[in-house]
């Protein structure tokens, strides 16, 4: 049981005389028994962030706090932390059992307290009938669980998530995105969880961090990521699909960006804009209709049966007024309206 | 060939079976002739092909030495067999304990001139013991190693060969693997014992056969530091039957040969499984 704490966190690699910042100094304070996400594109540093916190990754500026005691110069073992692979990373050599008691072997746990403790994380995990086996004679899923086995027994203040669901299938990732739930409901340890997949993100975060190129650009909850996006960017990445971004629309300013929701916006036959409807999307329960407005293209959603619009006509449609985003323009910072 | 095709299953049993002939033949020569009498060998020209009834007596002499019937002594080569053993085992095992740990060594650890390191350790591939000879020479005998196993094997033992191939095996394991051992909390050493060694072990089984073959096939080497009988390989002593005394026991030194092959064949048979599995398959 610790926070984490993130404090001006900079990481740059060099080489000969070149150096190549790729985080910017991320501030963060994860409170005991959180369950933190961080999501961003490739390559926005959100794996090199985790890998700092693992100690995988030297910290070449600011400071990591586990449990209030900084853990930059300490070895990953010795971090109080235990780690999920995206590959898993399970000693092929080495049965289920021994794979999950190997680091307490290394820390000299009593024999029986480790079994003790398997046994426990095996039953958690429905893993007992398999506690023999090779990991080459599991499954994807199988081998998913004993990765977490594996972090379970040691116990740690802080468990780190790299991407472990994207080796999965499509259903094995949503049943398994319940159980790590699950899990961290039961364990209540603290989690920090990274994925490229902000449906992931949206479901398993109490709090989110979006990152994007080496910079935390919002830290919050997912109803204040979704609702009030930071920035441009995360007001782009969040949500499917992304929220429109305006450089143009009727009565706003110069200096502005205005942003809306695909689902809020309204068709209405007194609505404020104009719009030709270039194509429509069928999703089921839901349409995609993409629009032009003046040069700007306009996603709506339409509820299904509401009529699918015809293509090349010109529809009226009413941005909600309290759902609409204004960022500036030069700075992509978010406006308080 | 994927294609069935009479005509062309017939071809590739005939090569297969010329290549086997090719290979083979030369064996059951040398089986017959050491069941021969070497009046026989000498009388009958060509020789027999069909088996003869000296068989135990030949091999008896072969192994333990004595008078032949034809009246020369003979060095027993059992001996000789201890001693290519001994010097075979000593160089395979040395050679894959000093590969993996320079193995491990140039993949794991970044430590200045770590890519000149290996690159010296690549350049001796090009320098056999045959080039290197004199001055090997020159220093062994200088530490007084001459006649000593010590002298046989150690010149011998460092490897680039099997350097190379476990650092290629080393650097297909994955590097998660490496953390997830350094979250687990083990040092290099632990990792390298726990994890890597369980790893390659057939790499360690294909390397131990063809380095067994290489240790106890030596001959060129052996020749130059030994020159007490009592150190002598087999293959030395095969070597010293043929200008043996006045006449060359040819059915016993076939023996003698036939002996020495055994070992050799007999390694490569009981490690078959895992020889092919080091070679061909990549179990991770």
């Amino acid at each position: 049981m610790a926070s984490l704490v993130f404090n001006n966190v900079v990481k740059s690699y060099h080489q000969g005389k070149q150096s190549l910042q790729v985080i910017h100094g991320v501030t963060a304070d994860v409170a005991d028994g959180e369950f933190v996400v961080i999501v961003g594109p490739s390559g926005c540093g959100k794996s090199t962030l985790l890998r700092m916190v693992a100690g995988l990754e030297e910290i070449s500026g600011g400071e990591i706090l586990i449990g209030e005691r900084v853990v930059n110069s300490l070895e990953p073992a010795a971090r109080d932390i235990a780690m999920v692979f995206q590959n898993y990373a399970l000693y092929p050599h080495m049965s289920v059992y021994d794979n999950m008691a190997y680091g307490l072997k290394i820390a000299k746990v009593p024999v029986d307290e480790i079994r003790r403790r398997v046994d426990k994380a095996a039953a958690i995990l429905e893993l007992g009938p398999y506690l023999s086996r090779k990991p080459r004679q599991l499954s994807g899923g199988q081998r998913q669980r004993v990765a977490m086995g594996r972090a379970i027994v040691r116990q740690p203040k802080v468990f780190l998530f790299d991407e472990p669901l994207s080796n999965l299938d499509a259903k094995l990732r949503a049943q398994t995105r319940l159980e790590i739930q699950k899990l961290h409901r039961d364990l209540g340890i603290t989690s920090l969880f990274v994925t490229h997949d902000q449906v992931e993100a949206m479901t398993l975060a109490q709090r989110m961090m979006v990152m994007n190129g080496g910079v935390m650009e919002q830290f919050g909850t997912p109803e204040e990521v979704y609702s009030r996006p930071a920035t441009t960017f995360v007001a782009g990445f969040i949500g499917s699909p992304p929220m429109n971004l305006l450089n143009q629309a009727p009565g706003l300013a110069q200096d502005r960006i205005l942003g809306i929701r695909p689902e809020h916006i309204d068709v209405s036959a007194d609505g404020a804009w104009e719009v030709m409807v270039e194509t429509v999307e069928l999703l089921g329960g839901e349409r995609l209709v993409h629009a032009r407005l003046g040069t700007e293209t306009l996603i709506i959603r339409m509820h299904e049966d509401q009529g699918a619009p015809v293509i090349g006509a010109r529809i009226r449609v009413c941005p909600r007024p309290d759902r609409m985003h204004w960022f500036d323009r030069s700075t992509g910072r978010r406006l308080e309206a | 060939m994927i294609e069935r095709r009479p005509g062309l299953t017939f071809v590739s049993h005939l090569i297969l079976i010329c290549g086997v002939a090719v290979v083979a033949f030369p064996v059951y020569l040398t089986l017959i002739a050491s069941t021969q009498s070497s009046e026989q060998i000498a009388s009958s020209v060509p020789m027999s092909l069909l088996p003869g009834k000296h068989m135990l007596e030949t091999y008896k002499v072969a192994l333990f030495g004595g008078e032949t019937a034809a009246g020369s002594t003979l060095p027993p080569a059992l001996p000789m067999m201890g001693v290519s053993l001994v010097m075979a085992l000593v160089i395979a095992i040395g050679k894959i304990i000093i590969s993996l740990l320079s193995a491990f060594a140039i993949v794991y650890f970044r430590f200045p001139a770590r890519t000149l390191v290996f690159w010296a350790i690549f350049i001796t591939l090009m320098l056999p013991v045959e080039v290197r000879i004199g001055p090997t020479y020159e220093v062994v005998s200088d530490l007084g190693m001459l006649n000593s196993y010590a002298g046989l094997t150690i010149p011998l033992i460092a490897s680039a060969t099997a350097t190379f191939l476990f650092r290629q095996f080393f650097l297909t394991v994955p590097d998660e693997l490496v953390e997830a051992a350094r979250v687990d909390g083990a040092g290099p050493m632990r990792f390298f014992w726990d994890v890597l060694l369980p790893m390659s072990r057939t790499s360690i089984a294909a390397l131990f056969v063809i380095q067994f073959i290489y240790g106890w096939n030596q001959y060129l080497w052996p020749l130059l530091v030994t020159t007490n009988e009592s150190m002598y390989p087999i293959v030395l002593g095969i070597k010293r039957l043929v200008s043996g005394e006045s006449y060359t026991e040819w059915n016993v030194l076939m023996a003698t040969a036939f002996l020495a092959m055994l070992p050799p064949a007999l390694v490569v048979v009981l490690m078959q499984k895992w020889f092919v599995k080091g070679l061909v398959d990549t179990e991770k």
